[in-house]
C-alpha cells in the first residue's frame, strides 16, 4: 500500500492522530460488515487512501432524530472519528453550527456548487397530503426540499423506517399522508436502510462501499442492501437453539427468561424480520434487543407499526371481537358453535322423525 | 317400499386414497400447527427438540398433502363422473335443482332426502370451498417457509404471496383457515352419517370400499 494522497480520507485521519492500526481495524470491520471476500479490507484501505471525502447533507423531515442519535452515538472514539471524517457533513439540522437563513444557504450552496457529486441522507417521512404542509422547513415543504436536494445528488440514502416507507408517521390512519423517499421522489439513485433506528455501521458500510467500488451495494426487492438485510434475525439469533428445543419464555421474569430462552411466545418478531442485528449488534457490539431479553419488534420490516403489532403477541387480534379476541379464541369458539349447531340440528331431526313416524301410523 | 339395490362403484382408488391422506394430514397439521402457533407443551430437558420435531412433521405433512392435492386435481379430469370437476359447481339446471332440494332437506323444509350417487350438490359446493381453503393453506404455508429458505421452489409454491400480503397477515390467515376447515369437517362428518342412516345406501362404507348400494332414486 502506497503513501496516502494528501487531502485523502486517510490523510486527514492520520493528521487527526488515528493510527495505521486503527485505520486497518476499521477497514477490516467494514469488509466483514459488507461480507467482502479475502482482500476486501485492503481494497477499502486503498480507496480511502486515495479518495477525497464526499460531501454529505443530512435532511430531517417527519422524524424523531433517532437515526441521528444512533449516528452520533458511534462512541468508540476511533470509529466515530472515522465515520465523521469519511463524511464531510455540510448540512445537518441537529448538529450544524449555522442556523436560520445561514443554514439554508449552506444547503443551497451544496446543491448548486456540487450538483451530482454529493450524498444525501434522508431521515424521516415526507408528508404529501394537503400539498405537504405538515412538514415545512424555512417555508418550503419537505417534499419540495427532497425533490431538489435528492434530485441533484449523486446518491440518496434513506435512513430509518420512516424515510423508507413512511414508518411511524405513516402508521394507520396516516393523517398527514406520509410516505418514504422512494414514493416521494422518483427516479433517483436510492438505497434504504430501514430500522428504528438504522445501525450506524450499516450506514458507514454503505458509504464505504460507495467510495470503494463506485456503486451502491446490491439490494433486495425492497431496496435494502443485502449485506445488512439479507438474513433473517431468527436464523442468526443466539436464542435459536432454545426455539428449536421448545424452551420458551412464558412470562417476563420467569425462570426461562432468566435463563435466556427464546422469546417467541412473548411476541418476538425475529421470525419475520430481516436485518443483521444479531451479528452487528448495537453500541459497539455490546448487545441487541433479543440479547437484552426483549423480543424483536420487527422495526426493519415493511410498515412495522401496523404489521408487527401487537408487539407482545404472535398474531394480531381478530378485528371486531374485542381487545382480547385472538385467533385461537375466535377459532375455537367457531368450532364449538358449529358443534353446538349440529347438536341442535340432531335434536330437531329426532323430534321431526317422531312426528313423521306418528303420521305414518 | 321395495327397492332393488344395485352395487355400484362410485369412489375410485385415487379419490379414497386422497381422502384418507387428507384426513390424517389435517390431524397432523392441527396438532403440530397449534403447537407452532402457540407452544402448548413445555419440556424442560436439555435433550428436547420439540419445536424442531413439530416443524418437521408439519412440513412433512405439508409435502404429503401437496402431493395428495395434485393427485386429486389430476383425478378431477381423469377420473369417473363422480370425481369430475363438474360435480363441484352448480353448472346444469339439474344441479341447481339438486342444490335447492338438498338445502331444503337439511333445513327440515322438505322430507325428500337428496339421494345422490356421488356428492350432493351441497357437498360439491362445500368441497369446492374446502379445496380453495386447501390451496390457500398450501400457498400460505410455503410463503411462510420461503422466509427461512428462499429459493425458486418455495417461491413458485407460495413465496409469491409475500408480495401480495404482509407476513403477519399470512400467519394470521394460515392459522384462522385451520378453524374454517375444522368447521367444514365437522359438518361433513355429521351430514355423511345422517344421510347414511336415512338413505341406507352404504355411504359411510363407500369411502372405505368405494361401492354404494344404489336404490335407483339417485338417478331421478
Ligand atoms: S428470540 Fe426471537 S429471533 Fe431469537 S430464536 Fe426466539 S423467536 Fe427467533
Amino acid at each position: 500500500m502506497g503513501e496516502a494522497k494528501s487531502g485523502s480520507i486517510y490523510d486527514s485521519l492520520r493528521k487527526k492522530g488515528v493510527s495505521r492500526r486503527d485505520f486497518m481495524k476499521f477497514c477490516s470491520l467494514m469488509a466483514a460488515t459488507l461480507a467482502l471476500p479475502v482482500g476486501g479490507a485492503a481494497r477499502i484501505a486503498e480507496a480511502l487512501e486515495k479518495k477525497q471525502k464526499p460531501t454529505l447533507v443530512w435532511l430531517e423531515f417527519q422524524d424523531c432524530c433517532g437515526n441521528t442519535e444512533s449516528f452520533l452515538r458511534a462512541n468508540d472514539p476511533t470509529v466515530a472519528q472515522i465515520v465523521l471524517d469519511i463524511l464531510s457533513v455540510d448540512y445537518h439540522e441537529t448538529i450544524m453550527a449555522p442556523a436560520g437563513k445561514q443554514a439554508e444557504k449552506s444547503l443551497s450552496d451544496v446543491v448548486k456548487n456540487q450538483k451530482g457529486k454529493y450524498l444525501v441522507v434522508v431521515e424521516g417521512a415526507i408528508p404529501l397530503k394537503d400539498g405537504g404542509v405538515y412538514c415545512t422547513i424555512g417555508g418550503r415543504t419537505a417534499h419540495d426540499i427532497a425533490k431538489e436536494v435528492c434530485g441533484n445528488a449523486m446518491a440518496t440514502i434513506a435512513i430509518g423506517a420512516c424515510a423508507w416507507d413512511g414508518g411511524i408517521p405513516a402508521a394507520a390512519p396516516n393523517p398527514t399522508g406520509a410516505v418514504g423517499v422512494k414514493d416521494a421522489v422518483k427516479g433517483i439513485t436510492l438505497i434504504n436502510l430501514p430500522g428504528c433506528p438504522a445501525n450506524v455501521v450499516n450506514l458507514t458500510g454503505t458509504v464505504v462501499h460507495f467510495l470503494t467500488f463506485g456503486s451502491l451495494p446490491l439490494t433486495d426487492s425492497m431496496g435494502r442492501p443485502l449485506f445488512a438485510y439479507g438474513r433473517r434475525i431468527h436464523d442468526a439469533c443466539e436464542r435459536r437453539a432454545h426455539y428449536d428445543a421448545g424452551r420458551f419464555v412464558q412470562a417476563w421474569g420467569d425462570d426461562g427468561h432468566k435463563k435466556g430462552w427464546c422469546l417467541y411466545q412473548m411476541g418476538c418478531k425475529g421470525p419475520e424480520t430481516f436485518k443483521n442485528c444479531p451479528a452487528q449488534k448495537w453500541n459497539q457490539g455490546t448487545s441487541w434487543p433479543v440479547q437484552a431479553g426483549h423480543g424483536c419488534i420487527g422495526c426493519a420490516a415493511p410498515h412495522f407499526w401496523d404489521t408487527m403489532t401487537p408487539f407482545y403477541k404472535r398474531l394480531e387480534n381478530v378485528p371486531g371481537f374485542g381487545v382480547e379476541a385472538n385467533v385461537d379464541k375466535f377459532g375455537a369458539g367457531l368450532a364449538a358453535a358449529t358443534a353446538a349447531g349440529l347438536v341442535v340440528h340432531r335434536i330437531l331431526r329426532a323430534s321431526k322423525k317422531e312426528k313423521s313416524s306418528e303420521e305414518e301410523k | 317400499m321395495t327397492t332393488e339395490r344395485k352395487r355400484t362403484y362410485i369412489w375410485e382408488v385415487p379419490v379414497r386414497l386422497t381422502h384418507w391422506i387428507n384426513f390424517f394430514a389435517l390431524i397432523a397439521f392441527s396438532v403440530t400447527g397449534l403447537y407452532i402457533g402457540g407452544p402448548y407443551i413445555h419440556p424442560y430437558s436439555e435433550q428436547s427438540y420439540t419445536m424442531g420435531w413439530m416443524r418437521f412433521f408439519h412440513l412433512l405433512a405439508g409435502y404429503v398433502f401437496l402431493m395428495s392435492i395434485i393427485t386429486r386435481i389430476y383425478w378431477a379430469f381423469a377420473g369417473n363422473r363422480y370425481a369430475n370437476w363438474r360435480v363441484f359447481l352448480p353448472i346444469t339446471r339439474k344441479q341447481r335443482e339438486d342444490l335447492e332440494g338438498a338445502t331444503k332437506y337439511y333445513l327440515f323444509m322438505s322430507k325428500k332426502p337428496p339421494y345422490a350417487a356421488g356428492h350432493t350438490m351441497c357437498a360439491g359446493i362445500a368441497y369446492f370451498v374446502l379445496f380453495l381453503l386447501f390451496l390457500f393453506q398450501i400457498f400460505s404455508g410455503f410463503a411462510l417457509l420461503s422466509y427461512g429458505s428462499p429459493g425458486f421452489f418455495h417461491l413458485i409454491l407460495g413465496g409469491w404471496l409475500n408480495s401480495l400480503m404482509g407476513i403477519q397477515a399470512i400467519r394470521f390467515w394460515h392459522h384462522m383457515v385451520m378453524y374454517f376447515i375444522w368447521v367444514i369437517a365437522l359438518i361433513h362428518i355429521y351430514l355423511a352419517t345422517w344421510l347414511d342412516s336415512v338413505e341406507g345406501n352404504g355411504l359411510m362404507g363407500s369411502i372405505f370400499g368405494g361401492y354404494k348400494f344404489i336404490t335407483g332414486k339417485e338417478w331421478e
